[in-house]
């Protein structure tokens, strides 16, 4: 197949901050005495200054999505800035070819009390429409953001989702070669959202896009290559989304066990998988051996149900199993669970669960733990899903 | 078909007239958008108010009166203007306003835009243009108050009343230069338009906005060598079909201001990026 060409470049592209304010605006002026002379001196940090991005390289074609992720302030809505021009690199250079349209924000320009027709316009001109090109989609528009029957009322009594939606309708009407998209798809209902994906599947095969998310799941979703930024370096930049996404999750790892509820008719005194309680380690296919020990506190004639809810690394929900088994007659103030988990079919990654015990009659709650413990998945494939679903395959 | 290649890069601003036709090009290019956030604004402003335009009538009116009824009452002395004071005050403040209007524009309409500013890239000489729009259609009323003065207190009509517009784009090129350096900087640090409305409050006295230049004295020559007594004083002469006294210092400075007002331009244009990673 023949490669397509290459629409947005960055070469070692730097942005330097300052944390200071008064400093901040003290440099800016003499930033702005320097901008008419000759320009062209290395950058060098000045006092409390820092890199807010730093040395960033990547080459994105037609066709190609490029997602940015990183945690709050590792630089990647500045690196945006820099690509969309609203800024200038302290160092590198990007070339940018064709149209550029950026959803940075939805409805920028909008004024509250206008019409929702009326700022179709203000947002329209603001966008770069010409009037004509304006009349010519206004039904479009209105019909894209479902709002007809409010379209004359002013955007101040819409709700939020309203603004939002008006002003996807009008930037969905650009014809973009490069598009920049900053989590402006995170507010909105799910069919909004969908929405959006669907407008910009459509676009996608004719324009390069580069796209911040926290989102993992649209990451994978759309991305073909990603960039894990941290203080403004780029961590991990590659094709390969699930190992980005992978890096990106462990940053996050400190997430700490909680009691959530207790009745105090139970303790839990010691608990472990296969026999282990740090650092578990399991292959895919094999058995989850769980171990609960508790101490009574309060009388009961039966043995409490035992819940556990399986998350995986973005706090979903993925798998549940209910251990029930009768144990009449509890003589000793101490009750064990062995619960035995079988051919674990999760894919490659970071686990956790949650328990839950409940009374065995009333199924009322007992007491309930967030995050018990953490375990790893080993497996050959690397997939993005957390179920890795075993299959027999023939081939005719 | 050969797509646009924009580069980004820290780069010397040394080539003036490639900068300046790309932003004359760019003021080409959005004058729709230029135009749309005027009218946005002007709507704005009247569309929450339930005398609406009428506000427009009003405020020069009022100052107007004030000035004519402190002169009839003899409140203060004016000095013979040659002119009925109404139409010499009423001259006076709208040239006034309308300098001094055009010299806080730039500031105004981008520090109105900084949201704008830091989100889309668009062009930026939109603001400029639709500040300057604002800007004559605020004046359009008060210029035809002042044309109905004209008759009504018996000047007659006189060939130099035609050239009204050329006295308002005077008075308008001479306060948009001005404007047009003091935004970069302005945005920055609000000492700037602290010192301007001070700065300018003072300014008028040295200026014949209400009173005429007097005949000897210190504030004579103050008076003469301020920049605005010749913008003020032709165009004020211009109205009335008196002879221009000060023609050629009001040529000279009007001369000044065409290569300064795209110099301006210019810096307006590489400044913003700083401006936009600093304050907006």
């Amino acid at each position: 197949m023949e490669e397509k060409e290459v629409l947005v470049k960055a070469e070692g592209v730097s942005k330097k901050f300052s944390k200071d304010l008064k400093t901040s605006l003290k440099y800016g002026v003499q930033d702005l005495f320097a901008n008419f002379g000759r320009n062209n001196k290395a950058a060098v940090l000045r006092e409390k200054e820092f890199w807010a991005v730093k040395d960033i390289n990547f080459e994105l074609r037609r066709g190609e999505c490029l997602g940015l992720i990183g945690h709050n302030g590792a630089g990647k809505s500045t690196l945006l800035k820099i690509l969309n021009g609203l800024i200038r690199p302290d160092e590198g250079k990007v070339t940018i070819k064709g149209k550029v349209s950026a959803l940075i924000e939805l409805g920028a320009g909008f004024n509250p009390i206008m019409s929702g027709r009326e700022n179709i316009y203000n947002n329209g001109a603001v966008l770069g429409f010409t009037k004509k090109e304006i009349n010519d989609k206004v039904e479009e528009i209105i019909d894209f953001a479902e709002i007809r029957e409010f379209i004359d009322m002013p955007v101040q009594n819409y709700s939020s989702g309203m603004k939002v939606r008006l002003g996807f309708a009008v930037a969905a009407q650009m014809e973009p070669d490069v598009l920049i998209i900053d989590e402006v798809l995170a507010v909105g209902d799910l069919g909004f959202v969908l929405k959006c994906f669907k407008t910009i599947d459509t676009i996608l095969p004719n324009t390069a896009i580069v796209f911040v998310s926290h989102s993992m799941p649209m990451v994978a979703r759309i991305c073909n290559q990603v960039i894990l930024m941290e203080r403004g370096k780029s961590d991990y930049k590659g094709y390969d989304i699930v190992k980005g996404i992978g890096l990106y999750y462990n940053k996050f790892t400190t997430s700490e066990t909680g009691i959530l509820f207790d009745d105090g008719s139970l303790k839990l005194e010691s608990f472990d998988i296969n026999n282990a309680k740090e650092k578990v380690q399991i292959k895919r296919g094999e058995d989850l051996v769980i171990h609960l020990c508790f101490t009574i506190l309060k009388e009961m004639p039966f043995a409490p149900r035992v819940y556990l809810e399986f998350r995986d690394k973005e706090q979903r929900p993925i798998a549940g199993c209910i251990a029930n088994e009768v144990k009449t007659g509890i003589n000793s103030n101490t009750i064990q669970y062995e619960i035995t988990i079988k051919n674990i079919l999760f894919s490659l990654g970071l686990y956790s669960f949650d328990l839950g015990v409940m009374d065995y009659e009333s199924k009322s709650p007992l007491l309930r733990i967030n995050n018990l413990i953490t375990f790893h998945v080993e497996s050959n494939n690397q997939m993005w899903v957390p179920i890795e679903l075993e299959s027999e395959c023939k081939v005719y | 078909m050969q797509l646009e290649t924009k580069i980004y890069q820290k780069e010397n601003n040394t080539n003036i007239p490639k900068l300046l036709k790309e932003s004359l090009k760019d003021i080409w290019e959005s004058r729709f958008l230029a135009r749309q956030l005027a009218e946005r604004d002007i709507k704005a402003q009247y569309r929450q108010s339930y005398f609406g335009i009428l506000w427009a009538f009003i405020t020069p009116l009022l100052t107007a009166a004030v000035w004519i009824f402190l002169n009839l009452s003899g409140t203060v002395q004016v000095s013979d203007t040659g002119i009925p004071y109404p139409i010499y005050v009423f001259s006076g403040t709208l040239l006034w306003s309308i300098i001094t209007e055009a010299i806080n524009s730039p500031s105004q309409s981008t520090s109105s835009a900084r949201g704008l500013l830091s989100k889309i890239n668009f062009p930026k000489e939109a603001l400029i243009i639709s500040g300057i729009y604002k800007l004559l259609f605020n004046s359009a009323i008060k210029i035809a108050f002042l044309v109905v003065f004209v008759f009504l207190f018996g000047l007659g009509f006189h060939w130099s009343l035609l050239l009204l517009p050329f006295a308002i784009f005077g008075a308008l090129l001479f306060g948009t230069t001005i404007g047009l350096f003091i935004t970069p900087i302005g945005m920055l640090y609000t000492d700037v338009s602290k010192i301007i409305s001070i700065g300018f409050r003072f300014l008028m006295f040295i200026t014949p906005v209400l009173y005429t230049i007097p005949e000897e004295g210190i504030m004579r020559t103050v008076m003469q060598l301020n920049p605005m007594t010749p913008i003020i004083l032709t165009s004020r002469d211009m109205i009335t079909g008196a002879t221009p006294e000060y023609l050629g210092y009001y040529l000279v400075v009007l001369l000044l201001c065409i290569p300064l007002f795209f110099i301006g331009l210019v810096s307006y244009r590489v400044s913003i990026p700083i401006i936009v990673e600093r304050s907006a």
